[in-house]
This record gives structure tokens, C-alpha cells and sequence, in this order.
């Protein structure tokens, strides 16, 4: 079984896959059978991630590569491939459990929606499409899947297709995504232009492979950046991040599996996969491409938890820490902390899929109020959901020992302290550790605590097709920190493939104790401040201005509008005046002239011509008439006459010989 | 292992299956994806008769076909945008309503 799913990974992704096309086949008559399918292909394809990573564990560095002809152009053969390698198994199990979660969580949330099919359809299409990005072997293939996974990310945060604003985030997503693409398309371009491959393992031959990034030289570094491009939009990094906060619009459990806890995390994947292009020609480890990851990373993070210190929306709220955990992330790729990374994007899947789902147990409780001022008092009516929530909120704060989050952040802070070049994305990440803390703080403080609001009334806690998903993404949240711990570094070894030792010293050191003081101001500072909040913000009524930017989100959005937006609106103007002036105009000069020649003519015509031609008319007349009942408008009569004219035309042809 | 006839089948049942939707259906957006299939159809054809050429052949039955698709993603661009500036001003995509051309 082990060594028949190495060799066939890509059944994988096809078991969702084939579950959302069974799904929609059956359309809105499958209703009662849309959850099992698409929960049965969700399971197979856990199952078969836990098959296929079994033997990844056995030996240090494992990878098995299929790879085969996709098709043979002229003398060029272009050809994709499935891998499995730590990084890609790790990341299978993290996509398949979570969402399997989330589609369970799903048939509770959506139970009432008219269009409950067709949601899982798309849920498990996303799925497949998700799997298939992390065993992609080939850069185009990836591209496919990265694609693939944008539309889906598309169609479902417009899935609620009447309300205006959910259409506009779906357009919003895919067309700043697309921006981002486009520099990842070039990239692509560049790279296989260079080294006439994008295979990343070939037995040698490969693009990550030493003959492959040999052949890159000095380019490397463009190329690099224009795949950061993608990366960047995929991941929500500044200056493409404007989309995520919009695409909350999208069903809550939509926001937990693609906008938490895998697609945007795909960006840090990508980075994380063609990393061998990013360290060419590395100098202790530092290349311009990293610095610019590390930059925009910390600039990302760190605005992206400013902002979410002023947001009233319970998952905008949440929405802007994943920006900032990604920001983390990319920081933490950039200064050569690749497993750390990853480890913290295994992490974060878990606990902020648990703080999504939490929203939207709360919201489903509240009955569809999303804002956290109208809450307040839920820990004894949402028992359950409280407690799950609350671990994720100290797993996301990053409170160390118990919590997945803790270990994780660690990690990154340890490799960002010792980056040679700078201190400063060093401090500024303290920072932001500090505001995560805080504004988690001052959430669970609004929704959880003080006394019950508005929205609070006839409150009930979620059904068990809800809440147990929520614990078990708990479970795994604590669990998985027994993993991460420093003392046995078994996770981070097997990403890198060195053998592991366990060393208790690693447990126990100043960096520990420098965030764990951070957390801990943040989460009192918390308390202090917001204990007695209700229904208004003790940041806003001491600093209106600073708060009013923060909650506009730092008029980013309407900067754009200013600029980017209204540069493409004066382009477009300019288009259609030439358009409707200049070549429409040229179009009528030559149709004055047309009409001149023809009065010219008209004069010849009518005294010479005329008098011996009035006869014939008569006929033609009723001929015409005859031929006008042919024109009836309708633009399929014609299209069918062309096609008789076709067939005979055809039959003529034949028959000739 | 497919047979150039095989390939040349399906290609005319897909021809026929979007000449048949083209024809039939009242819906402009149904009329477009019929021509789409037409297209493909004659694509499918172009590749199977490249590919069943003695070989090595020039790519020629390729060239074409990325052509094709190329110049049918512009039109069916072209095409959605009229569907579109058509229900503007009608207020209806169904054919039938539509015979402003009308002799």
C-alpha cells in the first residue's frame, strides 16, 4: 500500500475532485447526497495522505518523483510530474484534515442554504485543487492547480451571488490575485527560457536541482522576485493584501479552509518549494530576493496587526491576523528559516481554521451578526465554542508549552534575531507578537466576556455537527505543539532531512522568556483596557484620529482608488474616445467619400439609365419581397442556412469525387 | 491506441453536438459555447491529423490549433461583451426576440 501510493500521488487531489464533479453532475437533485460525497472524497483523500506519508517518515530526505510527457512540441518536450517529499506529505495531512473538519463544520453552518450542493461541489473542487498545488513537480503543473485554486477561491467568496458586495470581494480576489500571477507567469517564462525546464526534480536535470540553477545565473534573482509576485498575491502580502479582508464576505467556513488555513498559505508554500532559486548565489545565507521577502514580510505583518487592533468585525478581525501570520511566515522564509516557516503554516492551518470556525459558530449563534460591539456575555451560552475559541486565541497570541503557536513563533523570532543583515525586522516582529496578543485579547473580550449586548439575545450554542470539528481542531492544536517542541526538534528535522536528537537545553532559553514577557503584556494590557468596554473602544475615545485611520484601514483601498484605479478609468476613457473619435471617424470619412461618388452618380443614373431600366424593376420587386420573408432576423434561421450551405457544399464536394 | 478515425468521430459528434446547441438553444450565452465546441471540434481534427502524419512532422497541425484557440479566446471575449451591451439594451438574451435584422 505505501509503495502504491508513492508511486501514485496524484490520486490524491483526483478523489475530491472527482466527488465535486459527481456532486454537480446530480445538481440540485443531489441535495441529501452533495455533504456525504463530498465528505467521502475528503476522507479518502486523508486516508491516502496518511498512507503516503508513512514512508516519507522511514528515510531522511525522501522523495519520489513521477514525471512524464505532458506533450512533445517540434523538438521541445515539455513534461510534469508528481513529487512527495517531507515538505509536500506534511502539508497533505494539514489540507486533508483540516478540511475535512471544515466540510463537517459546513453541513451544520449551511445547512439552510438553498444552494448546499453546489457549495460542496465547490468546497471539494477546492480541496482537489489545493492537494494538487502541493504535489505538483513542475512549476506549469503548480500554475495549473494555483490557478484552478484562485477560481475556486472566486466562486466561493461570490457564493452568496445576490449580495452586491460579495460579488465585488469575488471580482476584488481575482483580479488583485491576477496581478500577482501575471509577474508568476514571467517568471515562469524567464525561468524555463533560461534552463529549458520546470520540473523541479529530474534526477539531477531538475530547475531546483545544481545543473538547473547553474544554468539561471544571474537572473535568478528576477526570477525569484516575479514568483515572490505571485506568492505575494496569493498570500496576502502588502501591497496585493487589499483582497483578503474583502473575501470574509464568502461563507464563514469558506474563510476557515481557503483564506486561513491553506490557499493563502500556498503563497508561503510556493516560496518555500523553489527556494533552491531564491538562495542563488546566497552570501551567509542572504540574497537580495530574501531581503525583499524579509521586507515586505515585516511591513506586512506588522501593518496588517495595527489594523487589526481597530476592526469591529468579528472575522475581519481574524482576517487581518492571517495577513499578519503570513507576513510572519514570509519573514521567517526570508531570513532562512524554511522549516520554522513551514512549521508555523502547519500550526496556523489548525488553530486559525479552530478561530474561524469558532466566528462562525458565534455568528451562526448570533443569528448572522458579525459585529463584536452587539456581542458580549457568549461564555456561558456558547460553552463549547468559548473553550475551543479560547485555545485557538492563546495558540494565535503565541502563549509558549502548551500551544501550537507558541513553539512556532518561537522558531521564527530565533531565526529573525540571528539574520545577519538587520536587527530591525527582529524588533519589529517583538511588536507585532505584542499586538497579536492584544487585539486577540480585546476580541474574546468583546464577543466572550462583560455583559450581553444586542446580539446576544436567544443566543444557543452550535449543534454537535459544529462543534465537534471544533474540537478536534483544538485537540490537534495542543497536540501538535508535542510535535513542534524545541527539546526533540523531530518536525523541523524531518523537513530538512537531518536526523533528530533530542536536547532539553533548546527548551529553556532568554528568547523564551523576552516574548513570553510580550504575551503577557499584551494579553494584560488587554484585559486592563478593554475589561470595561461595552460597545465602544477605549482607543477610540482617547485617539479618534488614530483609530478612524487604523478601522479605514489605513485608506489603502482608497489610495488605490485614487491612483491605480483612476489611471485604469483614464485609460479606458481614452480608449473609447479614440475609439468613437478617431477610428469611427475615419470609418465615416470613407463612407463621405462613398456617399459623394455615389451622388455623382445618382445624376447619371437617373436621366440616362433610369428611363429603360423602370421596366425590369417590376419584377425585381416581387423577386425582392420573395427574399425578404427569407430575412426574418432571426440570427439562428441563418445560422441554419448556413449550415445547409455547408452540407451541400460538402455533398457537392463528395459527389464531384 | 486511438485510431485517426476514432479521433475523427469524436470530432464530428462534437461538431454536431455544438452545431445542434447553436442551433437550438434560445440563449445567447448556450449559442456561444455551441460555437465554442464547433471550434474545438475543428481544433481536435487539425491535432489528430498532425499527429497521425507521418512523423517526425513539423508542427504545423499544432501551430494551428494554439491559433485557434487563441483567436477563440479573444472571440468568445468579443462575443460575451455583445451578450452583454444586447441585454443592456433589450433587456433579454433569448435569440428568438432579437430580429432587429429583419429584411
Amino acid at each position: 500500500m505505501n509503495s502504491w501510493i508513492t508511486s501514485n500521488v496524484w490520486l490524491i487531489p483526483a478523489a475530491p475532485i472527482l466527488a465535486a464533479l459527481l456532486i454537480l453532475a446530480f445538481g440540485k437533485a443531489a441535495r441529501r447526497a452533495a455533504a456525504p460525497f463530498a465528505v467521502i472524497g475528503q476522507l479518502t483523500a486523508l486516508t491516502m495522505s496518511i498512507f503516503a506519508f508513512v514512508p516519507t517518515l522511514h528515510s531522511h530526505g525522501f522523495r519520489s518523483v513521477q514525471n512524464f510527457t505532458w506533450f512533445t512540441f517540434g523538438e521541445q518536450t515539455l513534461r510534469i510530474g508528481f513529487v512527495l517529499d517531507p515538505l509536500a506529505a506534511a502539508m497533505l495531512i494539514m489540507i486533508a484534515l483540516v478540511g475535512l473538519c471544515i466540510f463537517v463544520f459546513s453541513i451544520g453552518y449551511m445547512a439552510e442554504d438553498k444552494n448546499f450542493s453546489r457549495f460542496f461541489a465547490y468546497l471539494s473542487f477546492f480541496s482537489g485543487a489545493m492537494l494538487g498545488v502541493v504535489i505538483a513537480n513542475s512549476l506549469l503543473l503548480l500554475f495549473v492547480f494555483w490557478e484552478l485554486v484562485g477560481l475556486a477561491s472566486y466562486l466561493l467568496i461570490g457564493f452568496w451571488i445576490e449580495r452586491p458586495s460579495a460579488a465585488a470581494a469575488a471580482k476584488k480576489a481575482f483580479i488583485t490575485t491576477r496581478i500577482g500571477d501575471m509577474g508568476f507567469f514571467l517568471g515562469i517564462l524567464w525561468l524555463y527560457h533560461r534552463s529549458g525546464t520546470l520540473l523541479f526534480y529530474d534526477g539531477g536535470r531538475g530547475c531546483l536541482e545544481s545543473v538547473g540553477l547553474l544554468a539561471l545565473g544571474a537572473s535568478a534573482t528576477f526570477i525569484a522576485l516575479l514568483i515572490f509576485c505571485g506568492a505575494a498575491g496569493k498570500s496576502g502580502q502588502f501591497p496585493l493584501h487589499v483582497w483578503l479582508p474583502d473575501a470574509m464576505e464568502g461563507p464563514t467556513p469558506v474563510s476557515a479552509l481557503i483564506h486561513a488555513a491553506t490557499m493563502v498559505a500556498a503563497g508561503v508554500f510556493l516560496v518555500a518549494r523553489v527556494y533552491p532559486i531564491f538562495l542563488v548565489g546566497a552570501i551567509n545565507g542572504v540574497t537580495p530576493s530574501l531581503t525583499v521577502v524579509v521586507w515586505i514580510g515585516v511591513a506586512t505583518g506588522l501593518m496588517a496587526a495595527l489594523i487589526a487592533v481597530a476592526q469591529f468585525d468579528i472575522k475581519r478581525i481574524l482576517a487581518y491576523s492571517t495577513v499578519s501570520q503570513l507576513g510572519l511566515m514570509m519573514v521567517s522564509l526570508g531570513v532562512g528559516g524554511v522549516a520554522a516557516g513551514i512549521m508555523h503554516l502547519l500550526a496556523h492551518g489548525f488553530f486559525k481554521a479552530l478561530l474561524f470556525l469558532g466566528a462562525g459558530s458565534v455568528i451562526h449563534g448570533c443569528h448572522h451578526e458579525q459585529d463584536i460591539r452587539k456581542m458580549g456575555g457568549l461564555r456561558r451560552l456558547m460553552p463549547v465554542t468559548f473553550s475551543t475559541y479560547a485555545i485557538g486565541m492563546m495558540a494565535l497570541s503565541g502563549v509558549p508549552f502548551f500551544f501550537s503557536g507558541g513553539w512556532t513563533k518561537e522558531e521564527i523570532l530565533h531565526a529573525t534575531s540571528q539574520w545577519p543583515r538587520s536587527h530591525i525586522p527582529y524588533y519589529l516582529m517583538l511588536v507585532g507578537v505584542f499586538l497579536t496578543a492584544l487585539y486577540m485579547t480585546r476580541q474574546i473580550i468583546f464577543v466572550f466576556f462583560g455583559n450581553r449586548r444586542a446580539a446576544s439575545e436567544h443566543v444557543h450554542e452550535s449543534p454537535g455537527v459544529m462543534t465537534i470539528p471544533l474540537i478536534v481542531l483544538a485537540v490537534c492544536a495542543i497536540l501538535f505543539s508535542v510535535v513542534l517542541t524545541p527539546a526533540w526538534p523531530w518536525l523541523e528535522n524531518y523537513l530538512t532531512g537531518y536526523p533528530a536528537r533530542f536536547d532539553p537545553h533548546l527548551l529553556i532559553q532568554p528568547m523564551i522568556i523576552v516574548s513570553l514577557a510580550l504575551v503577557g503584556a499584551g494579553v494584560s494590557l488587554g484585559i486592563w483596557m478593554y475589561r470595561r468596554a461595552a460597545g465602544s473602544d477605549p482607543i477610540q475615545q482617547a485617539q479618534p484620529a488614530l483609530f478612524r485611520f487604523l478601522e479605514n484601514k489605513m485608506w489603502i483601498d482608497e489610495i488605490y482608488d485614487r491612483t491605480v484605479i483612476a489611471l485604469a478609468a483614464i485609460a479606458a476613457r481614452f480608449s473609447d474616445w479614440m475609439d468613437r473619435y478617431v477610428w469611427d471617424g475615419l470609418v465615416r470619412g470613407v463612407g463621405a467619400i462613398g456617399h459623394f461618388l455615389a451622388r455623382l452618380t445618382t445624376g447619371a443614373d437617373e436621366r440616362v439609365i433610369n428611363a429603360g431600366v423602370d421596366e425590369g424593376t417590376v419584377g425585381a420587386h416581387g423577386f425582392g419581397r420573395l427574399m425578404s420573408r427569407r430575412h426574418s432576423g432571426q440570427i439562428q434561421t441563418y445560422l441554419g442556412a448556413i449550415a445547409l450551405g455547408m452540407l451541400a457544399l460538402v455533398l457537392l464536394y463528395a459527389w464531384l469525387g | 491506441m486511438p485510431t485517426l478515425s476514432m479521433l475523427l468521430v469524436v470530432s464530428a459528434a462534437l461538431f454536431c453536438i455544438g452545431l445542434l446547441a447553436a442551433l437550438s438553444r434560445r440563449h445567447a450565452i448556450f449559442i456561444l459555447i455551441g460555437i465554442e465546441m464547433m471550434l474545438a471540434a475543428a481544433n481536435l481534427n487539425f491535432i489528430a491529423f498532425w499527429r497521425f502524419a507521418p512523423q517526425p512532422a513539423p508542427p504545423t497541425g499544432v501551430m494551428v490549433a494554439i491559433f485557434a484557440i487563441a483567436i477563440a479566446a479573444a472571440e468568445a471575449a468579443v462575443g460575451l461583451a455583445m451578450v452583454i451591451a444586447v441585454y443592456r439594451h433589450f433587456r433579454t438574451t433569448n435569440v428568438d426576440q432579437l430580429d432587429q435584422l429583419k429584411g
